[in-house]
């Protein structure tokens, strides 16, 4: 019961960087356990030298099994085969939302507990806590498990740790599906809608979100990042991506960039969990919304409680009359 | 087809939820109402009906939970199930989400549905994992975060956001989707329709009527177990200014820039 089963998500060519953290961590609970991390890669398209690789971050075996990339139930039953084998106390994944699915689907199968969202794990008397903020992170719940653990990373808890490791031996795993864990299938995979914008190497950001109206809300968005200068760009929020308004190479959070501009300024976001977690570590966050009680002033060094129609105009024009002014 | 969709009552989004110090669990107080992720469940239920792609022959809500979550299910019936199930039964308290899932799962089996509909996310509990817990235990196939959702033959065709951009999955039917909040606009409800709504058939059932397995479920049954409660860190509050005279907003923001050297 001392080991801990990770997956490793890949694509193009690459694992996951957070996976790669996940991995890292199980590395260091099972130490403290007294067991190994064992790493689980699903699908032909990692090669050996990719996988090898994950010795680098702490793990001790790696397996590989073929089967349909980017679902969630093939991993399932690939990852219940080997509890089945093995001696795993515990299932770790990094943040995202494939490892949500393939984590839940696994507690289900193995009857086991899960906790989401951790942003900490530790060991006490032997057993794993994982640390569960809950309720818009107004709290933390402290969660141990009674037999097996399921453990789901939030976005960027988990550091991945690279160290000397020598390359592992890549163990073949075959498995054999659930008759429904082949009843979902692949078209496409990855689709980047809208134009490719560069929002990681920008030092000012503004952002944008639902609060915006439409698409052309983010025209003030553009001009207040112009009006900033420098190296800045526009971002957005899920919601506005999957809405069509802006294109998703430009969206922050869970599903998309993490950044840490020095400067970021939120316009219309509500500041939900899965955007937090791609900006949280921001030098300087100003957020605009029209609502006081809006996650977003939790964590905001300005806030300003206000209609961003009124303000956006009047504060790139004040900016811009400064540059003149000079 | 028949479609069932899960549906939770959750605390109002102006209540402070909190958590009672001596359980871990979340306090009941306040006024409560439907999880607004699930209204786009049933709002995609009504899409489905309505397209005419397949015949829908029903649309019936689920919930799990205490007395009150009857309410839940009668704002579901008003804004278009046909009728509705709660699973109600004290050998379900304290279940955590994977015990709610089982349990869920068993109180579908009896209903044989095509198509289970259910949130992103419910809003007091933030698991974002009922419908792949759901969907194991029915051994049927499951997406989640569905934001579009097409009938075709012999099953669906959804699309989402995932980790690389978005993904367009076929899946079988009977399969499990949650949907994502951005898949439509809900409709309200017609006053109509609040009205008939406690008229509609609404049964309920307790754990022995669906076979649950007691030992499964409930704070005793439940895997993942609540040991202590701990305080997030905070960072300093920040400024706060609102806004009045928006000339007089506009020079406090450009000090604070300047103040702090970003501009
Ligand atoms: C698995 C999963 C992954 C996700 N991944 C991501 C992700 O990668 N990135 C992400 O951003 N989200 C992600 N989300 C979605 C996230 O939970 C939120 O739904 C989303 O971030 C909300 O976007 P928003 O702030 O633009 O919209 P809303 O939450 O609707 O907020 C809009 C805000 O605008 C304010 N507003 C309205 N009008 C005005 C006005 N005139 N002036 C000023 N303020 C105004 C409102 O008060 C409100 O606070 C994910 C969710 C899940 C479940
Ligand atoms: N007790 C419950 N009864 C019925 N449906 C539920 C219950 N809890 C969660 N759900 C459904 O599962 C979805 C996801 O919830 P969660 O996994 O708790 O975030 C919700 O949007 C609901 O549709």
């Amino acid at each position: 019961m001392s080991d801990l089963l990770v997956y490793a998500l890949h694509y193009e060519g690459a694992f996951n960087k957070n996976s790669l953290g996940a991995v890292s961590e199980a590395a260091r609970v099972a130490s403290e356990l007294g067991g190994e991390a064992h790493v689980l890669v699903l699908g032909d398209s990692a090669t050996d030298e990719l996988c090898a690789g994950l010795g680098a971050y702490g793990a001790a075996r790696v397996f590989r099994c073929g089967g349909p990339e980017g679902l969630a139930q093939p991993v399932v039953d690939a990852m219940a085969q080997l509890f089945a084998g093995g001696d795993y106390g515990y299932a770790l994944f990094g943040g995202g939302l494939l490892g949500f699915e393939i984590g839940a689907g696994l507690a289900a199968r193995l009857g086991a507990g899960v906790a989401m969202e951790v942003t900490a794990v530790s060991v006490e008397d032997g057993k794993l806590l994982a640390e569960r903020p809950i309720l818009g992170d107004s709290a933390i719940s402290v969660i141990s498990f009674r037999k097996l653990g399921i453990v789901i990373g939030r976005l960027n808890a988990f550091e991945a740790l690279e160290r000397d490791g020598a390359p592992l031996p890549v163990e073949e795993l075959d498995v054999s599906f659930s008759d429904f864990s082949t009843r979902a299938r692949m078209v496409t995979r990855g689709e980047q809608r809208g134009e490719e914008v560069d929002i990681e190497g920008a030092k000012v950001l503004v952002a944008g979100g639902r609060g915006l109206g439409r698409a052309e809300g983010f025209e003030l968005c553009s001009e207040l990042a112009e009006a900033l200068g420098g190296s800045s760009a526009v971002a957005a929020t899920r919601a506005v991506v999957d809405a069509g308004w802006f294109p998703y190479s430009g969206q922050i959070g869970q599903t998309g960039k993490t950044v840490a501009p020095k400067l970021y300024v939120a316009a219309g976001i509500s500041g939900a969990i899965q955007h937090k977690v791609g900006m949280a570590s921001s030098e300087n966050i100003v957020a605009i919304n029209k609502d006081a009680n809006a996650p977003i002033f939790e964590f905001s060094d300005l806030g300003i409680v206000g209609d961003l129609n009124k303000i956006l105009p009047k504060l790139s024009a004040a900016l811009r009359a400064r540059h003149t002014g000079d | 087809m028949k479609i069932c969709v899960l549906v939770k009552e959750v605390p109002d989004a102006a209540v402070r939820k909190r958590i009672d110090a001596g359980s871990g669990r979340l306090d009941r107080g306040g006024e409560r109402t439907l999880n607004p992720y699930d209204t786009h469940a049933i709002e995609a239920a009504l899409s489905i009906r309505e397209g005419g792609v397949v015949e829908v022959d029903e649309i019936v809500a689920v919930t799990m939970g205490p007395q009150g979550a009857v309410r839940a299910l009668h704002k579901a019936v008003s804004l278009g199930a046909d009728r509705s199930v709660h699973l109600c039964d004290e050998a379900l308290a304290g279940s955590d989400v994977a015990a709610t899932g089982y349990a869920l799962a068993a109180a579908l089996e009896r209903e044989q549905p095509d198509l289970v509909l259910l949130g992103q996310q419910s809003d007091d509990g933030e698991c974002y994992t009922v419908g792949a817990i759901v969907a194991d235990h029915l051994r049927m196939p499951s997406l989640t975060q569905v934001i579009r959702l097409d009938v075709v033959d012999g099953g669906v065709r959804c699309e989402r956001q995932a980790e690389y951009g978005y993904d367009t999955v076929e899946v079988a039917l009977p399969a499990v989707v949650a949907v994502g909040d951005a898949i439509n606009e809900p409709r309200y409800p017609s006053l109509k329709a609040i009205m008939g709504a406690k008229k509609k058939p609404l049964e309920t059932v307790g754990v022995g009527d669906v076979g649950i397995e007691v030992a499964r479920v409930g704070g005793a049954g439940s895997g993942a177990v609540w040991t202590a409660a701990k305080e997030p860190p905070r960072k300093p509050a920040g400024r706060m200014i609102e806004d009045e005279d928006t000339d007089a907003t506009v020079a406090e923001i450009v000090a604070w820039l300047e103040e702090r050297k970003l501009i």
